[in-house]
């Protein structure tokens, strides 16, 4: 018998049962999570060609033991303390050369932020999220330091600047004229944190 | 007026359900391409630490990952109770860290080689004795670029 119409017609009712299904188990297998972190730059293995002499002044030193005890400029501190301390110790200018600070102009501590250092030192049995909450205190130092400034020239915080300049969706116009602004704040308050090698005793 | 037939009451207009497939499909190629699969488990007790000044890692594909930490239950048997790295699907000695860091940058493109960071996905228990190993492996072969993974919170609660 000859086929008097053309091909049959599928049923496409159960497509959206299908497309459902798939749906599901996207949706449960999704993970919408970036992860977030401290970045930080480790210093390169060969050392530096010439030696630079550093004031002892200029140096902030930070020693954590393996209880978790924190030893700040020679002093036991409590970690809570820590970022006051170290702001303190940034903002000095103590040798008058920094028109932004609005530090203390302390003759026996910092002499300017682009020379200040600080040291940081931990034990080899020293818990690792002490030595995180101490690095997030003291990058939380910089970051308050850097927004103020931030906010002082350029009205808005440096951490959401910095934040649009690393995103790579801003355009790259914006992105531009942030960098600028971004590596203005960033010589303001360089970023010299230095980490000695761990102690075993 | 015939033209204009009255509507019988009671006798609600069926609502075409033949865009559902569409919508459905929509919300499914959504979920389709912001998937990411694990692509290995995680065999050490990985309880990130907590910090409040974190930055975003953007793109997940210029970024290397190592684990630390004490062997989950299952393989504190074979491998003891002490920390250990795990790198993808196995545990390794800390010599080996350099080696995995030059073997993953060599499976990047070109372009990509130089802007690698390497998050350091560390359990807040482990001692910072093996961190600084890996540390200076990782200064050996170059790769300075780190990031101390986290959860975003507050800091003070890694010292309870």
């Amino acid at each position: 018998m000859p086929r008097r119409k053309g091909a049959p017609e599928v049923n496409a009712g159960s497509m959206a049962d299908i497309a459902f299904l798939l749906l599901i188990f996207f949706l449960v297998t999704t993970t919408i999570e970036t992860d977030a972190g401290l970045d930080r730059m480790l210093p390169p293995m060969e050392p530096p060609d010439t030696d630079v002499i550093i004031k002892q002044k200029n140096i902030f030193t930070v020693n954590i033991n393996k209880n978790g005890q924190l030893l700040a400029d020679e002093t036991l501190m409590d970690i809570k303390d820590l970022r006051e301390a170290a702001i303190a110790f940034l903002d000095n200018g103590g040798d008058g050369t920094c028109t932004y600070c609005k530090g203390k102009k302390n003759a026996s501590s910092s002499d300017n932020p682009t020379k200040a250092i600080i040291s940081l030192k931990n034990d080899r049995e020293t818990k690792y999220g002490t030595y995180i909450t101490v690095q997030n205190e003291l990058v939380g130092a910089y970051n308050d330091l850097r927004n103020r400034e931030a906010q002082r020239l350029f009205g808005r915080s440096f951490v959401d600047m910095e934040a649009e300049y690393l995103n790579p969706e801003t355009p790259s116009s914006v992105r531009d004229e942030l960098k600028d602004k971004v590596k203005r704040i960033q010589d303001l308050f360089p970023q010299k944190l230095s980490e000695a090698e761990t102690s075993s005793n | 007026m015939a033209k204009f037939a009255k509507k019988k009451d009671g006798d609600l207009p069926a609502v075409s359900t033949a865009s559902l497939p569409d919508i459905v499909f929509m919300l499914l190629f959504f979920f389709m391409t912001v998937t990411v699969m694990k692509d290995s488990s995680i065999m050490v007790e990985n309880v990130l630490p907590n910090a409040s000044e974190v930055k975003k890692l953007e793109k997940k594909d210029r970024v290397i990952y190592i684990f630390a930490g004490k062997p989950t239950r299952e393989y504190q048997g074979t491998y003891g109770t002490e920390t250990r790295i795990q790198l993808n699907d196995k545990f390794a000695s800390v010599n080996e860290v350099g080696s995995y860091i030059l073997m993953e940058r060599a499976k990047k493109p070109q372009e990509l080689q130089n802007v690698l960071t390497t998050a350091l996905k560390v359990d807040k228990n482990a001692n910072m004795g093996l961190i600084s190993d890996i540390k200076s492996e990782l200064r050996k072969v170059n790769a300075l670029k780190v990031n101390y993974t986290t959860y975003e919170g507050n800091a003070f609660n890694n010292l309870q």
